[in-house]
């Protein structure tokens, strides 16, 4: 049972107030796309058993999208970020290292 | 292999059961074998057995990071049943179905095939017309299912409330011959009955890399050395992404965790296994005689085997509004599995962009039931380097064609 | 013989006796009792049977680990299978009865099994029962189903009500003994909100039973001490009766609270907790473990401290003359209470060469005899002990001695508690000294932080002694207050106790270390399970090395009891049989909840009427009391049909349709979703949105609009109105306005977030009313306030005005083919405009109709119904709706979907209709099309059409828009029904009822 902060409305909330929303930032490919680009936005996932970067909105709040960086191992949460950016924020790629220096972005 | 038998049972008896043998080997790895498997659980020991039985190749290894069968094979909610709406699901499942049923023998390993029936309910008119479709679909399948009534689904489930007054039960679709088995002895029979045709099963030893060269897979490293091999086999439900980066490529799966509770045992009072879409419940009871319930998925990505409550207690309520006679019946045990799931919550059986590395996986909440059937069908695309005829509708490429193979579309979505 | 003593027992008051039944036969008790103390005393010895072997079974301890005492419980709707005698309290009234024996609990044909137990080892099902493939469903199954299972099977529905409770709270102590205590009195003295969950009626722990001095004070004392200085803190919540049921991941916990099974009442009977913490101390204490020797099953044969518990708790003896066994010094602390009590102590049989520490001496003083280096080869005994038979504990088991005894009380060491540390991920020490796993600090439950939030004190975090249970407590308390943010300034002053030196306890795991096969096979480690010292080794010997292994294919710890005596005992078994030390064969995984809880307690108060909220119409009362039978939409309820008098549901359906098409229908069409979408760039969000183009509706129009997902599958449809230039009012499908209202906000706040556009689900606000059929527009004009002519309200306009006072947007649009006028008023006027039609239409033959005329009428005019003629898999040109399919706009939802090559594909399932060849007959729902075997499409939707006199029926064909004309064969069961292709419309191809 999961405990995020909506970076919106500044609550933080139990798990079954969110609604899950798979990876964030994932480029939207549309017409004109190759096959395999629009099959890889649509279809591909990183899912690495490490931290993800994913999208939840505050659905039974303030109705808003945001990020958050978790581990979907140990379940820590770095932060909750604007849904509004297109690659994590440095402050929360900054908190990250600071408790995992060996960890890498995937690209 | 000694042959297991009642009269095998006796003789042992007398003499305090010294004789038996190893259920199966524990051998160190060779440095090569022609086809390494990675994990050991229900699929990839079937995909073992039946590359050594069907295809004669028993130069196999199948390596486990845990212990054989402790992955979804041993957390499931043990159902089986074919009674799919797509011809490409209903052709593995009712082959998975078909095996399953004589798979007891043919392994010398009782997996306590029981087929008692599994029951779909109808809850709405439109899952009723769902359940109708997939009926008209089954019988074109060869697939054996009837709809039945109201009053049949009391008549064979008499602890049910059929009249519930928010939703009521307007019927069911039926499969008599689905049922449950022995989840743990399907790994176990799999396992002796591989491991007795030559198959080396590594236990406690992972797979911490992949190797290739020139586009074609060359091995595997582990934590007990490298293993080179031809034909590689990625067999690991719920870490498919992790084995998939190591390969190079990226999968359309999704990592979650989904629950599973039972309750304290009681004596039998449910022969048939039920499940209830509309309210998102189903249960069956086992033969020790806990009843035996499978609860949701979270939405989101979980490596962790455990679950959010919540989930429990919504299928709970469910279920207690489906038997309410539950209601003072205890949880003795909830549990959490990682299961793949795709674009189409349907699995992915074939190759992949690397050479000579076959993959199975995805299969969501489904794989128990398909374990004869996915073994069968990876083990003779393995064989042949090309996807068997059960399989080839399950590749990877299906999602760049938007082929999709969507069960869940006889439910649909409510008008 | 077992009995109550003459004056001991803290707990139970004498002067107040509760009478209850057991097996049909009156038992009087005491309040205060537990059921397992007050059968205690009525020498109730044997209380159940076991699982596999139906041998008789005893109480084996005094609280939730407790693996044999299990009781069907109460009656009809209040009768409850597996409670434990243990932690049930007894109260006037109450009804017990044993489990799992025919036809009674003395004499009982399944302990058959007993006698064949050496053909039933662990796993012989799976060597057996194989052939032929019928028989183990058939016959070998139900035998063995029939004989396991335990309590019986509830009958009735439960009348008892259950509530959860939600919690917040900075420190959370699960364990009200002395360290719980201690740590809730430190931690509360920092200001920090403080909960304490103990799961028995009464707190204390082992500091109520044994005798233990605390700053001068006795045991009872000092926790009445510190349940007095608690009680001066008003941040300091204790609640009793309520288990610390599961951790869960960011520090979320479960309570269950038992309200009302000590005392019926018609308040709830539990209560579930949900709990958030910041942190968790767990004070849960530890569990005796069982000595295995060969009868250690026998009634008769208890844990230590459970028969010093019976004495000083309930004033009730387990024997007469007991001989204790032991490996380590606690159990003479049974020695001593007994001999105090007293009762008979012929012996105490100390496996450990030199035997035990000051209390041993104390014993020696006593005159008790104690044997060291022994063991106990066998207990002797059929239904209760007899007599232990003594033998060297490092020989094989020969007997030196043979002592008459009823009561055996075992020590084999103690576990702490570690279930709830380890819910989470808490790892775990293997702890040699004292042979134990305990939690390890450095590895705890990780937050959301990534901080450990649970800590573990007292003996469950592994420390045994008094002085460091309570010093472990105390430190915990200043952690877990520092960590909340609430550092305790002052130093309690260390407390001074006195406990006697102990000498180290010696890890004894078979007894003797040499038993022979005869031995081990009637030694117990599972109780409830029946599973033997043998088992596990013939389990090891068979490969089934891992410790999940062995417990799966023995069955080791899979008991309701959930292995709380005996999976250690297993796992040192399991470890020596492979040569392994301990803490390399590792444990099987601690999953919630600690003991069994009710299920009605986790569904709450979310049954019956209150088990999924139903959405209903402002309208809905009329429906009900019209004769409507209702169908459930999405969380909505809609009127199927409204039945009259003597009509079955197909002739009010029928009527219905043929007042509409013949009058004028009135449909309560409230539950489409309305959803409003303003701002600048309104128009160019939903061109992105919908299919078609929606930026060119002009003002006072509505245009049908499709909209797909991005795999280019059909998801939602509905009514486009444009009230002015910045402001369109979506209408969706009934089960679509939260879908597709929160689909708008994903892609206007995720992808498109330039977009200045705002959305509301307005869908609750508004009534909307659809009238229907050619007397239609003279009922409204009869209501009067706005001219709804052609003129003034043209065929897909529509226009704001008042109808009999009334505000309202009033749309020419028509699901049925008819004229047509859907009408939204605020929902608060909903039932009133209701009414006013009804009264209106009286005189023009007005009739209300269901979702089935609705549905009917729709098919015979070929419109489609998403989730009826769309699956999910369905594309808007499968459909025949490519006019609706933009080739201007650059960009809309599902665009590069629809263009990949399955989508493309020739030869897809396309819509057509179908004409039965019967005018009788109407196609069987979802019939497939088959052509050579092969299905080539099923039936989407299929009636009889009473407007037309004969069937229609839709369905997607493969390639149908090239069949016209074909006939297909839909087989269903052993008919074969005909149908010809053709168009889709079957009612006023031309439109022209519907434009007048």
């Amino acid at each position: 049972m999961l405990l995020l902060t909506c970076p919106y409305c500044g609550v933080s909330a139990e798990e079954t107030e969110f609604h899950g929303g798979g990876e964030a930032h994932l480029k939207r490919h549309a017409d004109g796309s190759s096959d395999d680009a629009f099959t890889a936005y649509l279809f591909e996932r990183k899912n690495p058993k490490g931290i993800v970067f994913e999208r939840w909105r505050h659905v039974y709040g303030c109705g808003k999208w945001f990020h958050a960086a978790r581990c979907a191992v140990t379940l820590e949460v770095f932060g909750t970020y604007s849904a509004q950016t297109l690659k994590p924020p440095k402050s929360i790629i900054t908190s990250i290292k600071a408790k995992r220096p060996d960890w890498e972005e995937i690209s | 292999m000694r042959k297991y038998s009642a009269f095998a049972i006796a003789r042992e008896a007398f003499r305090h059961h010294s004789g038996w043998q190893r259920a199966w080997r524990s051998p160190e790895p060779k440095k090569s074998y022609q086809v390494v498997i990675v994990g050991a659980g229900g699929h990839g020991l079937a995909t073992a057995y039946y590359l050594a039985k069907n295809h004669g190749i028993r130069d196999i290894a199948v390596i486990e990071k845990g212990w054989l069968g402790g992955g979804n094979t041993g957390r499931n909610t043990t159902i089986i049943r074919s009674n799919y709406l797509q011809d490409e699901s209903a052709a593995i499942y009712e082959k998975a179905r078909g095996l399953y049923e004589g798979l007891s023998a043919e392994l010398n390993y009782n997996i306590m095939f029981s087929p008692r029936g599994v029951m779909m309910l109808a809850q709405t008119e439109h899952e009723l017309r769902g359940y109708h479709r997939i009926n008209q679909a089954n019988a074109i399948q060869g697939v054996a299912t009837e709809m039945l009534t109201p009053e049949q689904v009391k008549s064979k489930v008499p602890i049910m409330e059929i009249n519930g007054p928010r939703y009521p039960v307007l019927g069911a679709l039926w499969q008599a011959r689905g049922g449950t088995a022995r989840h743990d002895a399907v790994a176990w029979g799999y396992a002796r009955a591989a491991s007795d045709l030559g198959v080396d099963i590594i236990q406690q030893t992972e797979v911490t890399g992949i190797t290739q060269s020139g586009g074609q897979v060359t091995g595997v490293q582990t934590t007990r050395g490298d293993i080179s091999c031809k034909k590689l086999g990625i067999v690991v439900a719920g870490h498919s992404g992790v084995l998939a980066e190591m390969a190079g490529f990226r999968l359309p799966i999704e990592s979650v965790s989904l629950q599973a509770l039972v309750s304290e045992p009681i004596k039998p009072c449910i022969d048939v296994v039920v499940m209830a879409n509309t309210v998102h419940g189903y249960l069956s009871q086992s033969d020790k005689g806990e009843l035996v319930i499978g609860g949701g998925a979270d939405g989101y990505n979980n490596y962790t085997q455990r679950g959010s409550f919540h989930h429990v207690e919504e299928t709970v309520r469910a279920l207690i509004e489906t038997f309410p006679i539950i209601s003072r019946l205890k949880q003795l045990r909830q549990w959490g599995g990682i299961v793949d799931m795709t674009g189409d919550r349907s699995p992915i059986i074939g190759k992949t962009p690397l050479g000579g590395c076959f993959i199975n996986c995805g299969w969501g909440t489904g794989g128990f039931k398909s374990i004869p059937g996915s073994g069968w069908a990876l083990a003779a695309t393995m064989a042949s380097g090309e996807p068997d005829e059960l399989a080839a509708p399950f590749g990877l490429e299906r999602f760049a064609e938007g082929r999709f193979i969507d069960e869940s579309v006889a439910a649909g979505v409510a008008h | 013989m077992s009995f109550r003593l003459p004056n001991a027992g803290c707990l139970i008051d004498r002067s107040n006796p509760v009478s209850f039944t057991f097996n049909g036969k009156p038992v009087q008790g005491y309040k205060g009792d537990t059921l397992a103390s007050a059968l205690m005393a009525a020498d109730q010895r044997m209380l159940g049977r076991s699982f596999k072997y139906h041998r008789p079974r005893g109480l084996v301890a005094s609280g939730g680990e407790e693996p044999n005492a299990l009781m069907n419980m109460g009656e009809g709707a209040r009768f409850e299978p597996n409670q434990r005698a243990t932690t049930t309290e007894v109260f006037d009234g109450l009804t017990a009865r044993s489990q799992n024996h025919w036809p009674s609990l003395n004499f009982d044909i399944g302990a058959l099994n007993n006698r064949l137990a050496r053909f039933f080892p662990a796993g012989f099902y799976y060597k057996t029962f194989m052939k032929p493939q019928w028989a183990w469903k058939h016959l070998f199954e139900p035998i063995i189903r029939n004989s396991a299972g335990l309590g019986q099977v509830p009958t009735e529905r439960d009348v008892d009500r259950y509530e959860y409770f939600y919690a917040y709270t900075d420190i959370l102590i699960i364990g009200g003994g002395v360290a719980g205590l201690e740590a809730a009195l430190e931690s509360g003295r920092s200001g920090a909100k403080v909960l304490l969950l103990e799961q028995s009626p009464h707190f204390g722990g082992r500091f109520m039973v044994d005798d233990i001095e605390v700053d001068g004070r006795d045991g009872p004392a000092h926790i009445a001490h510190l349940l007095a200085e608690i009680a001066k803190l008003p941040n300091v919540t204790l609640r009793a009766r309520t288990q610390g049921a599961g951790v869960f991941d960011h520090g979320y916990a479960l309570g269950y609270e038992r309200l009302t099974d000590h005392a019926p009442a018609a308040t709830p009977r539990h209560r579930l907790w949900r709990i958030r913490a910041k942190r968790i101390i767990t004070a849960t204490g530890a569990l005796e473990r069982t000595l295995n020797f060969a009868g250690n099953d026998i009634p008769g044969v208890m844990l230590a401290s459970a028969v010093r518990d019976y004495i000083r708790l309930y004033g009730v003896t387990s024997g007469a003359r007991t001989v204790v066994v032991t490996n380590n010094d606690d159990a003479y602390r049974t020695a001593l209470t007994l001999y105090a009590a007293g009762l008979e102590v012929p012996a105490i049989i100390d496996a450990r060469p030199n035997g035990g520490g000051e209390m041993s001496d104390q014993a020696r003083a006593l005159g008790i005899r104690i044997e060291t280096g022994h063991g106990v080869a066998k207990v002797i005994g059929k239904k209760h002990v007899t007599a232990v038979e003594v033998c060297l504990q490092s020989g094989t088991g020969g007997a030196v001695e043979s002592i008459a005894c009823d009561c055996v009380a075992i020590s084999g060491g103690f576990s702490p508690v570690v279930h709830l540390w380890s819910h989470c991920g808490g790892k775990l020490n293997w702890d040699e000294e004292n042979a134990m796993f305990s939690p390890d600090p450095s590895r705890p439950p990780t937050d959301q932080n990534g901080e450990g939030f649970v800590l573990a004190a007292g003996t469950a975090s592994g420390a045994l002694g008094t002085n460091a249970c309570i010093s472990t407590a105390v430190t915990a308390a200043h952690q877990a207050a520092d960590e909340v943010g609430r550092s305790i300034k002052e130093e309690a002053a260390p407390r001074l106790t006195q406990t006697p030196d102990e000498t180290p306890m010696a890890p004894i795991w078979t007894m003797p270390a040499q038993a022979p096969y005869k031995l081990r096979s009637k030694t117990w480690l599972d109780f409830q399970n029946d599973v033997k010292v043998s088992d596990v080794q013939l389990a090891a010997r068979e490969g089934y090395e891992s410790v999940e292994h062995t417990k799966r294919y023995t069955t080791l710890g899979m008991a309701t009891d959930q292995g709380k005596l005996s999976n250690i005992n297993g796992l040192a078994v399991l470890a020596g049989a492979l040569d392994a030390e301990i803490p390399q064969v590792g444990t099987t995984t601690f999953r919630p909840p600690y003991t069994p809880i009710s299920l009605g307690s986790i569904a709450g108060e979310a049954s019956g009427p209150l088990f999924k909220p139903t959405r209903k119409t402002a309208i809905d009362g009329w429906h009900k009391s019209h004769g409507a039978i209702f169908e459930p939409v999405a969380d909505w309820r809609r009127a199927y049909a409204y039945i009259q008098a003597g009509e079955t549901t197909q002739d009010a359906i029928t009527r219905e349709i043929l007042a509409t098409r013949g009058a004028v229908g009135l449909f309560d069409a409230s539950t489409l979703g309305k959803i409003i979408v303003k701002g600048p760039d309104a128009g160019k969000f939903l061109d992105l949105l919908y299919t078609n183009m929606m930026s060119t509706l002009k003002p006072g129009k509505c245009r049908y609009g499709l909209m797909c997902n991005e795999n280019g599958f059909l998801m939602d449809d509905g009514v486009v109105a444009r009230l002015d230039e910045d402001t369109f009012l979506c209408h969706t499908t009934t089960g679509g306005s939260d879908r597709i209202h929160a689909h708008m906000e994903e892609w206007l706040q995720t992808e498109w977030w330039d977009l200045e556009v705002f959305t509301a689900n307005l869908t609750e606000q508004f009534t909307q009313i659809v009238v229907a059929g050619p007397n239609a527009r003279k009922v409204l004009e009869a209501l009067g306030g706005t001219d709804v002519s052609r003129e003034a309200l043209p065929f897909m306009g529509f226009i704001d005005g008042k109808l009999a006072g009334i505000q309202a947007r009033i749309f020419r649009i028509s699901f049925s083919g008819e004229l047509s006028y859907e009408i939204a008023v605020p929902a608060s006027q909903g039932l009133l405009l209701w009414n006013l039609l009804l009264q209106a239409g009286a005189d023009f033959g007005i009739a209300p109709y269901g979702t089935e005329a609705l549905h009917v009428m729709r098919g015979e005019k070929g419109f489609v119904v998403v989730g009826d003629e769309s699956d999910g898999t369905v594309t808007p040109h499968d459909l025949g709706m490519s006019w609706a399919v933009s080739k201007k706009k650059e960009d809309f939802i599902g665009k590069r979907g629809m263009q990949r090559s399955f989508l493309m594909a020739a030869g897809r399932k396309q819509l057509v209709g179908l004409r039965t060849l019967s005018d009788t007959e109407k196609l069987p729902e979802s019939a497939h099309a088959v052509e050579g075997g092969k299905a080539i499409g099923h039936v989407t939707s299929t009636y009889f059409s009473p407007t037309l006199g004969h069937p229609i029926a839709m369905a997607l064909i493969n390639g149908g828009q090239s069949r016209m004309g074909e006939v297909l064969d839909f087989p269903v069961g052993s008919k074969v029904h005909k149908a010809r292709v053709v168009d889709l419309v079957f009612y006023d191809k031309e439109g022209a009822q519907q434009d007048v």
